[in-house]
């Protein structure tokens, strides 16, 4: 095998970004060719790969991927955080009560105000949990289900009902592009938060592999005795990126409050924290393949919710309803030997002679 | 196989170390209720009122303790769930999905087969609930040990899976001529829920209306006898408590680690199974999409509250059910939303899932290994 010949390419692209990719890339050029193409006439692929599916696509996609960012941010650093979903809620839970709160300010200042407190509620949430697992030695897992049912027990505590939260965001499209066929709709008609996500995979993608913090955070994942040796200080980077994960999970809240639904709802995250997760390691901890793997899960929510809209088919909802989960257990069991979790991920550091 | 020292030995008293044992829960969750009222004050609410209503609604009269008691039999069958998986580093989050499997296998059993003596139908309703909690537990123990995937995300998507599937066996048919479930009741219009429970397979009252306090109880506490004896009396209990504690030592050790894996998260699962099949065919005799199970989430809770102990799982259970047993009366005589309970409930796992906090809270002095937390689980890498 030539050693630049598009197999290698391949591999290398595959072993980097895990089969997401691959997946991700497939689904890319079904849409295309039915798109642009006399498929389109056919009821079932126009359901399996219309702009609408595409567009619930994108839209399923947004929280997961931000979830999936936040987790990666943690675990890259050593901190497992299975409780996404909680900081979730709780961002979204605070993006409502801004958002009700200002509704008599000027609508772009409320929703910017709204989301900015999501985030911080969401990072706070993150501190948190970087406390309860650094500082308080608690199991990390543990310390993740008392996230969880904290934030599901105060949202429900705190949440008035009468409250309404007047407007959202709404779509920005970009001059030029958006009108290119498909892509153009799909990519560049969204509303705020959506861009922003897109660009919050660049970052953390940029951030990680190619500056100092990165390799630090790495460092400090893989193993942090070999770091703390080089005068990192390793509980420091594990706080720090833990709260910056929270604030990712916030904007996934504010996601669906501010921009995909408009209202709070208990329980609105409805399990796409733990989807995340699924989506991290699917994507082998990595932000591009976890973007792959967040655009299959949000697949399978568009799909689910096409079939159930366009009526075509007799199997009952429940079952259409079961593909997201479904496909999740498939994905994380389909992975043996393919992934790698950071080394040091789960383990209390204590530098030498402290404990 | 050998009895190792390990297992056995303690330096302390048998009454020592049970009062130690109780000292970390016990201020635990006086912790979360000083907490509890901290954040009712907040929120503009009056503490006092509140948990004398809780009070009440718990132990103020027959019903009260009838209540508490009704609501503390699930808690002692999740708690028992998950404890166990605990006891071989594994994390059931699955406990709600593996009860609604429960439920419905014992409906199906529960609302066919007329004609059956009680003695007969009975203990078949409860088996099969058994089963299904077994089946959808041991899923996750399959894959983990096959596939490496992560029993905490397989658990929790089971959770929704299985809550789905629930939802389907009842569900009224819908307009593209979609057929009704199996287990749907015909004469219920468009409701989604099961028939009643045939009277030989319900679990008979021990006291009835109003108090509705079923046979049941007697189950839980079997069942927590049985696992304090299959954990601690049984070499599959040592078996299981070694590869909890070391698995690599234990694959060394000749145990059957995988085998033991899949076991326990089945056994796991039953439990939770059969919480649902007394739910069903004791108190709720029918199943419907909203019995669900919040009860498995909770679990967890008591389980970490009882340290993983059976005993401890009952007294954490009991605490549990007094809390959810006076909670709608709190709420009615005090106005402060019965979601407070939730709060003070994730408030006891964190204290007692950090023991450094409880004693930096109450200026103890810091005591063995113990305070390291209980490293209860193992990370994504599956081994």
């Amino acid at each position: 095998m030539s050693k630049n010949g598009p197999v290698s390419a391949f591999h290398r692209l595959r072993r980097r970004y895990g089969n997401t990719m691959i997946v991700a890339l497939a689904l890319v050029v079904m849409a295309v060719l039915v798109n642009v193409t006399p498929l389109k006439e056919q009821t079932w692929l126009r359901v399996l790969f219309g702009i609408s599916a595409l567009n619930f696509t994108l839209r399923a996609t947004v929280p997961l991927v931000l979830g999936a960012l936040s987790g990666i941010l943690c675990e890259r650093s050593g901190i497992i955080n299975i409780g996404i979903e909680g900081m979730m809620l709780a961002g979204a839970f605070a993006g409502f009560v801004a958002k009700t709160s200002t509704n008599h300010w000027p609508l772009a200042a409320s929703l910017i105000f709204s989301v900015v407190a999501a985030v911080a509620v969401g990072g706070l949430m993150g501190a948190v949990h970087a406390l309860f697992s650094i500082r308080f030695r608690m199991d990390q897992i543990i310390s993740g289900t008392v996230i969880i049912i904290l934030a599901l027990g105060t949202t429900s505590y705190l949440y008035n009902r009468d409250a309404i939260a007047e407007g959202k965001f709404s779509s920005i499209p970009i001059p030029g592009l958006a009108h290119i066929p498909v892509i153009g709709p799909v990519l560049f008609d969204n509303p705020p938060i959506t861009y922003l996500a897109l660009i919050m995979v660049v970052v953390v993608h940029l951030g990680l592999f190619y500056t100092r913090w990165g390799l630090r955070t790495r460092a400090v994942g893989e193993h942090p005795r070999a770091a703390d040796t080089v005068g990192i200080n390793v509980n420091r980077y594990r706080y720090i990126n833990t709260s910056l994960g929270g604030m990712l999970a916030g904007l996934a809240g504010a996601f669906l409050v501010l921009e995909a639904v408009g209202q709070f709802q208990e329980g609105m995250t409805a399990g796409r924290g733990f989807i995340s997760l699924a989506a991290m390691i699917f994507g082998n901890w990595n932000p591009v393949g976890a973007l792959g793997a967040a655009t299959l899960f949000g697949y399978t929510q568009a799909l689910q919710n096409e079939l159930l809209l366009a009526g075509v088919t007799q199997v009952p909802r429940q079952f259409i309803s079961m593909l997201p989960y479904v496909v999740t257990i498939v994905a994380v069991s389909g992975l043996v030997g393919r992934v790698r979790p950071p080394a040091a991920e789960g383990k209390v550091y204590e530098t030498e002679g402290s404990a | 196989m050998r009895r190792p020292v390990l297992a056995t030995a303690s330096p302390t008293t048998g009454i020592a170390r049970t009062l130690r044992a109780l000292l970390i829960p016990s201020l635990a969750l006086l912790a979360a209720l000083l907490a509890g009222a901290v954040v009712m004050i907040l929120s503009g609410d009056d503490p006092m009122a509140a948990y004398g209503g809780l009070f009440k609604g718990a132990f103020g009269d027959g019903k009260g303790w009838a209540r508490t008691i009704r609501k503390t039999i699930p808690f002692v069958l999740t708690g028992l769930s998950v404890a166990l998986a605990f006891k071989v580093s594994l994390f059931n989050i699955g406990a709600s999905g593996q009860f609604v499997m429960g439920s419905v296998f014992a409906v199906a059993v529960g609302i066919n087969f007329e004609g059956l003596p009680v003695y007969v139908h009975l203990p078949l309703a409860l088996i099969a609930g058994i089963a299904g909690g077994l089946l959808w537990g041991a899923i996750p123990g399959i894959l983990k040990v096959y596939t490496g995937a992560h029993e905490v995300i397989v658990t929790i998507m089971l959770n929704y899976v299985a809550s789905l599937l629930g939802g389907w066996t009842v569900y009224a048919g819908g307009t593209q001529g979609q057929t009704p479930g199996p287990l749907w009741d015909r004469t219920a219009g468009a409701i989604s829920e099961t028939p009643d429970v045939l009277h030989s397979a319900q679990i008979p009252w021990l006291f009835g209306p109003p108090y509705r306090v079923h046979y049941g109880v007697f189950l839980a506490l079997a069942a927590a006898i049985l696992v304090w004896w299959l954990i601690f009396k049984t070499p599959l209990g040592f078996e299981m408590r070694t590869v909890g504690h070391n698995m690599r030592a234990a694959r060394y050790a000749g145990i059957r680690v995988n085998f033991t894996i899949i076991l326990t998260m089945a056994l796991a699962g039953g439990l939770a199974g059969l919480a649902g099949a007394i739910e069903t065919l004791g108190l709720n005799h029918k199943f419907a999409p909203e019995f669900g199970g919040a009860v498995g989430f909770d679990g967890i809770t008591v389980a970490l509250l009882g340290q993983t102990h059976p005993i401890g799982v009952l007294l954490a259970a009991f605490m549990f059910g007094a809390l959810d047993g006076g909670a709608a009366t709190m709420q009615f005589e005090s106005g402060v939303p019965a979601d407070i309970i939730q709060i003070i409930q994730a408030l006891v796992l964190a204290f007692v899932a950090a023991p450094l906090i409880i004693r930096l809270i109450f200026r103890l002095r810091p005591q063995s290994q113990e305070d390291a937390g209980s490293a209860v689980s193992t990370s994504w890498g599956g081994t």
